[in-house]
């Protein structure tokens, strides 16, 4: 049988999760949504943002929250060459992990810099906001440059 | 604990509580010579199965070789599109996309000279009185909707024969 004659069609698995945020990454997405960057204070000290539920050293219940900067540093990047579909922009970016003023972690998200070498670790970015924010981590649009 | 202070722009405001967080996937589903012959036979009205030379196994849907024996298998037989429920489900879940009216029916059926079972839905019966063993027939779509998937079988009915004996299909179950 000839290879023109094997037959081929499009399949889709998808998958509409949704879940529940429990009572800190609320917050943290309640905030992106009017406008502010939270993280929470570990027992050593340290905040980190995303924040979360439980303290990663001691496994204490976190609560502190601590109003971030919109703007923050580049701690590692790699070049996005060829963006998929529903990735945060459509043309070529970086995917950065940001060091938000004030925190001590960083959070993932794309940088819009039109070209990889415009891009560096330790250079500083801000928040670009979407117009209509839902609460959701794509409340933040991308990272531009500061 | 310790208790969750919210700075102040966020305490008169509805907190967020959930997200979505869907994953799709696109495939392109390649179906190979023997799963393509297969889907052709199911374009014709016809259920066609490809038996083992080496285990004499009639495999259904047919990949082109034996699952058992890893031989390549090659003899064309054709099935009739009657047979018995090996095995079934009762869906009392509703998912994304389906249109099924809950609750229905699943099913492996295992057509009279196969050796494998196809996936079908079961109707025509009331959900509780489906039964492993139940002689069932294809209800097909018209002629002129057949094509090349599964879907041309829309559902199987019940024969009305008497119900098959367990020993006949336990290497099947």
């Amino acid at each position: 049988m000839a290879e023109a004659e094997i037959l081929s069609a499009p399949m889709v698995v998808e998958y509409p999760f949704s879940r529940t945020v429990g009572p800190v990454q609320s917050a943290f997405l309640t905030g992106l949504r009017e406008g502010l960057v939270l993280g929470v204070r570990t027992g050593d000290g340290r905040v980190l943002c995303p924040p979360v539920e439980y303290d990663p050293v001691t496994s204490e219940e976190l609560g502190e929250l601590v109003t971030l900067g919109v703007e923050g540093t580049v701690t590692t990047w790699s070049w996005e060459p060829s963006p998929r579909p529903n990735q945060p922009l459509d043309r070529p970016f970086a995917w950065a992990l940001v060091r938000m003023d004030g925190a001590d972690t960083g959070l993932l998200h794309a940088l819009d810099a039109g070209s990889p070498d415009r891009v560096s670790t330790g250079m500083r970015v801000r928040i670009r906001w979407q117009d209509q924010r839902e609460g959701a981590i794509t409340d933040i649009a991308c990272f531009e440059p500061a | 604990m310790s208790p969750l202070m919210l700075p102040p722009a966020l305490q008169d405001v509805e907190p967020v509580r959930s997200i979505r967080t869907p994953a799709r996937l696109d495939y392109t589903f390649t179906a190979g010579r023997a799963t393509s012959r297969f889907l052709r036979g199911i374009q014709s009205h016809k259920i066609l199965g490809e038996r083992c030379g080496t285990c004499g196994k009639v495999i259904l849907p047919p990949r082109g070789s034996c699952p058992i024996d890893g031989v390549p298998t090659s003899e064309q037989v054709e099935l009739p599109d009657r047979g018995i429920v090996t095995t079934f489900c009762v869906v009392n879940v509703k998912f994304s996309g389906s249109a099924m009216e809950l609750p229905y029916v699943c099913a492996t059926v295992l057509p009279d000279g196969g050796d494998m079972g196809l996936f079908g839905m079961i109707q025509e019966i009331p959900f509780d009185q489906v039964r492993m063993g139940m002689r069932v027939e294809a209800v097909w779509v018209d002629d002129d909707q057949l094509t090349h998937d599964l879907a041309s079988i829309k559902w199987w009915r019940p024969t009305g024969e008497p119900d098959a004996a367990y020993e006949t299909y336990r290497e099947h179950v």
